[in-house]
């Protein structure tokens, strides 16, 4: 553990547990005879967060979907938080999913109703006492910011705001793992780094353990240097001896298989040319 | 655009029936099962019934008016002009005003359901719901189909009343016939199973409306174009699946009950 930590109560180079939150063993999945997943394995500790990166169409979205148990493997198992989604009845699987929070590509908000009832949806239908609904959908849109919107519908919103709904959504009934699909896909560069802070204050604050697919890297380096400082309520940068979240992880997909999964140091120490030119 | 083979169309065909099938199940068994979507009921229920009510009526009197004024051609011939009101009445009653209702319901709100379903789709909104705890079959699907069926039986009385009226219209003053006679006829010549045919066939044709529409949009991919896609076939194969079951079920209703 590092001793000269700028914030000590978010450390940022403490290892992610030992506990396990997801768990791909050898998962594989075709659509259309086109195999899109072979044989992938790789896991998720707690408090870890996980970047999934590859081309267009490599697979990232599909594992989140996998995760969430919204589409079956062909072959292969898949456990999150202990329970084995891939052999769970989608009953079984409401109730895990109330344990997990999804950011969609596209926000996914529902058009029909308005932010409020977007960020309440879940507590709503778990019939919680409208006291108790209006006071959480106020704390999770101050974490994003966007009080003001709240009796607005998404089609007033712009995709910026769109998304930071969407971010309220997941987290308002304090999912431990969140599942984000390129959260800055389509974002012009500041719009994205306001998206990127909440994500890593998101894991420095609530300590979540969070998959996030991405074919930005800037971003993906951002989540990994910077650390969100709680006194002054932002996103900073971590000092030069200790340059990187030991909690932010990599995984690379190609051609349906994992090609590396590991730390910024290890990534940084690969000879794989596919890697190096991917990084480059 | 791909080729297919014979062989994997009918395999495809296959698999839609079965996939239709099962959500049509799925939908009746949702409503003995909580949670139930009362509120989201009542607003389908307004938008197909409250919404459909004018195209219902307006379709209800002219057809009604244009029996009349069809039979009465042949009726003269006959020297039995005073069976108009009969024959209006039948017809409406048994056929006409269930599949005249069913078929505006079907042109408005089957191709409604599919494009609202399947934009809900290919912008992930579906999934989310399932990601957000909540089962769509329960509270997009089953709201439907049940607001469709109850709200469709009620249009279709609307439909043969209006029809009736138009059917009166005619025969008062055009065909100079007593309006006294008219009713009678009409009211005296309703049986039993004329009624019954009558009144169970917009059960069916309101599940049949909801289930493909509701099918045609959850099942809806490739973007915008899908989307239109499944709101066309929702209509074409709701239409066509409502006449065809007309059919069977009016033969079949004719065999158990003897009506001639
Ligand atoms: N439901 C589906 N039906 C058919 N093909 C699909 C489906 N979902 C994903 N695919 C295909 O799988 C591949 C991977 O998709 P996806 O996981 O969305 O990629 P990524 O998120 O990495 O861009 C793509 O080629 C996509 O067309
Ligand atoms: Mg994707």
């Amino acid at each position: 553990m590092g001793t000269v930590l700028a914030t000590p109560e978010t450390a940022p180079n403490t290892p992610p547990s030992d506990e396990k939150t997801i768990v791909f063993d050898r998962v594989s999945i075709a659509f259309e005879e086109r195999a899109v997943l072979d044989s992938i394995s790789f896991e998720l500790r707690r408090g870890e967060t996980k970047m999934l990166l590859g081309i267009l169409g490599s697979g990232k979205t599909t594992i989140l979907k996998l995760a969430l148990g919204l589409i079956k493997p062909d072959s292969g198992d898949i456990y999150v938080l202990g329970e084995h989604v891939n052999e769970m009845s989608e009953d079984q699987l409401f109730e895990l999913r109330r344990k997990m929070g999804m950011v969609f590509q596209e926000s996914a908000l529902f058009d029909s109703l308005t932010v409020r009832e977007n960020v309440a949806f879940r507590l709503i239908e778990e019939g919680r006492p409208a006291e108790e609904i209006e006071r959480r959908v106020r704390e999770a849109l101050q974490f994003v910011e966007l009080e003001n919107t709240i009796d607005q519908f998404p089609g007033e919103l712009s995709g910026g705001m769109k998304r930071r709904v969407g971010i309220a959504r997941a987290i308002i009934d304090r999912p431990e793992v969140l599942l984000y699909d390129s959260p800055t896909a389509g974002l012009d560069p500041v719009t994205s780094t306001t998206i990127i802070e909440l994500l890593v204050k998101q894991r420095d604050v609530y300590h979540t353990s969070a998959l996030m697919t991405t074919h930005r890297l800037p971003d993906t380096l951002m989540m990994a240097t910077h650390y969100f400082n709680e006194k002054e309520n932002k996103m900073l940068q971590l000092p030069k001896n200790n340059s990187v979240d030991a909690r932010t992880t990599f995984l690379l997909l190609k051609d349906a298989k994992v090609i590396f999964d590991g730390t910024v140091e290890e990534l940084a120490a690969s000879r794989d040319e596919y890697i190096r030119e991917y990084f480059a | 655009m791909e080729i297919r083979t014979p062989s994997e169309l009918a395999m495809e065909t296959v698999l839609s029936v079965q996939e239709y099938t099962i959500l049509s199940w799925e939908a009746v068994l949702n409503i003995f099962r909580k949670p139930r979507y009362l509120a989201d009921t009542l607003l389908q229920a307004d938008s197909i019934g409250v919404g459909s009510l004018p195209v219902v009526v307006l379709a209800g009197l002219s057809i009604g008016a244009v029996l009349a004024l069809q039979s009465s051609n042949t009726l003269q011939r006959f020297g039995s002009l005073s069976l108009t009101g009969q024959l209006v009445s039948l017809s409406m009653v048994r056929e006409l005003g269930a599949v005249i209702s069913g078929l505006m319901v079907a042109g408005r709100n089957a191709s409604g359901i599919a494009s609202e379903l399947g934009t809900m789709k290919v912008t992930e909104q579906i999934d989310a719901m399932r990601a957000l705890g909540t089962d769509p079959l329960k509270k997009l699907v089953t709201p439907r189909v049940l607001a469709a069926t109850i709200m469709l039986f009620f249009l279709t009385i609307i439909a043969d009343l209006v029809g009736l009226a138009g059917g009166w219209l005619v025969s008062r003053f055009a065909l100079g016939l007593d309006s006294n006679q008219y009713w009678t006829t009409a009211w005296q010549s309703l049986e039993f199973p004329d009624v019954f045919m009558g009144l169970t066939k917009p059960l069916l044709f309101g599940f049949i409306i909801a289930t493909v529409g509701c099918y045609y949009g959850v099942t809806a991919k490739g973007g915008t174009q899908g989307v239109g896609r499944a709101t066309t076939q929702a209509m074409v194969s709701s239409s066509v699946m409502i006449l065809m079951v007309d059919f069977f079920y009016t033969k079949l209703l004719m065999t158990l009950m003897h009506v001639h």
